[in-house]
């Protein structure tokens, strides 16, 4: 009723070309960021275990959404980059205490993005599996590096990096003296402005040609595009935006890290949130963290606090087997993951209540 | 549309669920992090069994600590750093008094907290050891013991087996650890005494997706001809270790553990074989204590515990137990000394610091033999205290050697030292302002 494009005229080609071309999808767009910004008022526990969370992983999501969902190229290294952006992060910021700290989030992904490219190598000879046992390579090596080089922890006794008092404009943003509410509204920015640059990335030229790679790569060569830097600027992006997802994860979140908060099982859940959101959507990737970051948290406090009497440890199995019901009946109801059901769910309400 | 209303819906019942147990303040809330649920699992469900019935036994017996109930709650971790920290949040939302994090991840990610939020950390024989400094970690504490001290005492055992500190000369000791910040941390010591008493130092180093796969290890140690191992090992790797040691045919009882590699089940896994092999402990295990017995009789035969009554008494319930003895000795210390039924994480602090736990007060307890005095000082948070070497006679663990003190002349400077460093590195790290606390 309310979500139609009647009488919305587009005079332009830039206006067909939009990404948002509809007047209430770019309405949406305005109440979520506003939304978002109002939730930096709830209470420390949403919004350092649910939100926070919840933002870093879309950002890391994000990141293998772009190598995986729209270059083709699977990845087992997620953990991995995101250790290499905040393992850069610490050395830079205790190396370079000066410089803003929100400099250093994002130049660590640049680390980041030049292992990833490393790494990245063997994509233009190997495909499919084989590269994903390619990068597993990566998540192991760099996991072992961040375990036994002990300069990359400042030979810390704790073997662990910790986030160091950092100020922006004389607030605290990092470290055990920030709020949990600036650090999201920081985090929240953040967010925002690489969500910004991933989509006109994804929309333009080379994001045409990342896809072109994906759907079929000789095809693509045939057309002019050139295999080798496609693939590896998809690997430098992807590793970009997962290192300063690892960055904002240690210091924005946690505080401090060991090397096996950036273990397999990262680079699997981040897996996971990819291809239950949606390959190829970055609406998706925001899904798929949700789902898997949110839903957890929400249904091991939430069933306890509406008073539901179950014991933590009976609310934790519960929760291993809604989630994984859940992700079995999401995956058989739609393949394509929660972006194509939104999809779906827009396209019905736009012809509703008339279907055809 | 939809999805957003059901996540919108979601958000407020979370809301509001959040915000409404904070109302009971008639009680001591008292919440812990267990892992009944993962990989580490087997060992969680026996610790988070017995500190659950010590706590229960004090509600039932004694209606709680000095006349208030305790409302203890658990939270489930599954020993995994990302549900740590929630379960840190949730607990400070609703006023938690004291936290025990349960993991090495858990105590790192909350020790810089600690200071902000006013809440005590008690991460028993685990965690970060230089927090035993208390002039640079005022708000953590890790009594009874450090990695190093139990790294010493197993030297000491050693000597004591040989003959003499003397005879440690040209003899090959190993040190089996995981690979990783928990099982790397006796190795500074270990060197050093290697270099006094002129023993030569082997590391075995396994790591963590390995555990259960030591074969290549063990013929190491095989070929080096190792004379003495200590396990500093956690979870699958333990009972891997003692499995793999008779199948090398490396004698079990030159084979000792850390207090972390010495649940019944590690040694269980050796079945017949498995007989001599050795871990260092700070409580014992069995049910003769008057302490055990009460739990017996008001918490299990009522039907109030969950631990199956043949596992009451292993040795890390018993562990558990201890945590909930220390636990409840710090409110009560605390409530002596702010003169408060209801306390607050500083007071609490404060009851930690001043904890002074002995022997009269142990035969109190009805733990006369089962642990050794505990004393908490301002600076030192962890007291170096007393350990003693258990051994598996097959079927149990027994005592199995006297109380030793550990070298707490060598093991001291070297924590201190690390402290040090540990706050130069944290810049903004704060300097303590909080008074001494002192026993009313």
């Amino acid at each position: 009723m309310f979500y139609r494009e009647a009488g919305q005229f587009k005079t332009s080609y830039a206006a067909d070309m939009a990404v948002f071309p509809l007047r209430q999808d770019r309405v949406g767009i305005a109440v979520i960021i506003a939304a978002a910004l109002a939730l930096s008022f709830a209470n420390d526990f949403i919004v350092q275990a649910v939100l926070i969370p919840f933002l870093v992983f879309s950002l890391a999501a994000i990141g293998l959404n772009i190598l995986t969902g729209y270059a083709g190229l699977l990845s087992l290294g997620t953990g991995a980059f995101m250790g290499v952006g905040a393992y850069a992060c610490y050395k830079l910021t205790t190396a370079f205490p000066g410089v803003n700290i929100l400099v250093w989030i994002l130049v660590s992904g640049l680390f980041s993005a030049a292992v990833g490219t490393l790494f990245g190598l063997p994509s233009l000879r190997i495909k499919g599996f084989y590269l994903a046992v390619a990068t597993l390579a990566a998540q192991f090596f760099l996991q072992w590096c961040f375990n036994r080089v002990p300069w990359l922890f400042n030979y810390n006794v704790s073997g662990a990096i910790e986030a160091p008092l950092r100020t922006l404009f004389g607030v605290p943003i990092v470290g055990p003296a920030a709020q949990p509410q600036t650090r999201y509204l920081v985090l929240l920015g953040l967010v925002i402005l690489l969500t910004w640059v991933a989509s006109n990335l994804v929309h333009g030229r080379i994001g045409r040609a990342w896809m072109a790679v994906r759907d079929m790569d000789i095809a693509a060569e045939l057309m002019g595009i050139k295999l080798l830097p496609t693939k590896l600027l998809a690997f430098a992006v992807s590793s970009y935006f997962c290192g300063v997802a690892g960055a904002a994860m240690v210091f924005l979140w946690y505080g401090s890290a060991e090397y096996t908060v950036f273990d397999i099982n990262q680079s699997f859940s981040v897996l996971f949130m990819v291809i239950i959101g949606g390959l190829g959507s970055l609406i998706g990737s925001f899904f798929g963290a949700a789902f898997i970051s949110i839903l957890p948290t929400v249904l091991k406090f939430g069933l306890p606090a509406l008073g539901v009497p179950i014991e933590a440890a009976t609310a934790e199995h519960l929760t291993a087997i809604l989630v994984g019901a859940l992700i079995i009946l999401f995956l058989i109801i739609e393949p394509h993951g929660l972006a194509r059901l939104w999809q779906i769910g827009k396209q019905k309400l736009r012809v509703w209540p008339f279907p055809y | 549309m939809t999805f957003r209303t059901i996540s919108l819906l979601a958000g407020a019942a979370l809301l509001a669920g959040a915000a409404a147990p904070a109302l009971a303040q008639d009680q001591l809330y008292v919440p812990m992090n267990t892992y009944r649920t993962g990989p580490f699992a087997g060992s969680g469900v026996h610790v988070a069994d017995g500190m659950r019935d010590y706590i229960t036994l004090l509600n039932e017996r004694d209606g709680g600590i000095g006349g208030v109930k305790i409302n203890y709650e658990e939270c489930e971790t599954g020993y995994d750093t990302k549900k740590s920290v929630e379960c840190y949040e949730l607990q400070k939302s609703k006023g938690s008094i004291i936290y025990s994090p349960w993991s090495t991840g858990a105590t790192l990610a909350a020790i810089p907290r600690a200071a902000a939020d006013k809440i005590p950390i008690l991460s028993m024989a685990y965690g970060l050891s230089a927090s035993a400094d208390g002039n640079v970690f005022p708000w953590v504490f890790n009594p009874p013991d450090t990695y190093w001290d139990g790294a010493s005492v197993f030297i000491k055992h050693v000597a004591e087996k040989e003959g003499g500190l003397d005879k440690l000369k040209g003899k090959k000791i190993g040190l089996i650890h995981l690979d990783a910040p928990f099982g790397k941390e006796p190795i500074p010591l270990l060197e050093k005494l290697a270099k006094e008493y002129g023993f030569e130092l082997k590391l075995y180093p396994i790591a963590a997706q390995d555990m259960q796969n030591q074969g290549s290890v063990w013929l190491n140690i095989r070929r080096d001809r190792t004379d003495w191992l200590y396990n500093q090992g956690w979870g699958t790797m333990n009972p891997t270790a003692v499995k793999e040691a008779i199948k090398a045919g490396f004698p079990t009882t030159k084979l000792v553990g850390v207090w972390w590699a010495g649940s019944d089940d590690d040694a269980r896994a050796g079945g017949a074989q498995g007989k001599g092999y050795k871990a260092l402990s700070f409580n014992l295990a069995g049910t003769d204590f008057p302490v055990i017995k009460e739990i017996q009789k008001h918490v299990v035969d009522k039907g109030l515990s969950k631990a199956p009554k043949e596992k009451v008494g292993e040795m890390l319930y018993n562990r558990g137990v201890y945590n909930a003895m220390l636990i409840a000795e710090a409110i009560r210390n605390a409530q002596g000394i702010s003169g408060k039924k209801i306390v607050t994480g500083e007071d609490v602090r404060a009851g930690l610091e001043a904890l002074n736990i002995t022997e009269a007060r142990l035969k109190e307890l009805g733990m006369e033999g089962f642990a050794s005095t505990v004393k908490v000082t301002c600076e030192d948070h962890n007291g170096h205290h007393k350990l003693f070497v258990a051994e598996w006679d097959g079927t149990k663990w027994t005592k199995g050697s006297d109380w030793t003190d550990p070298m707490k002349d060598v093991v001291r400077p070297l924590l201190v030292q690390d402290a040090k460093e540990y706050a130069e590195k944290n810049t903004g790290w704060p300097k303590r302002a909080e008074s001494c606390a002192k026993q009313s």
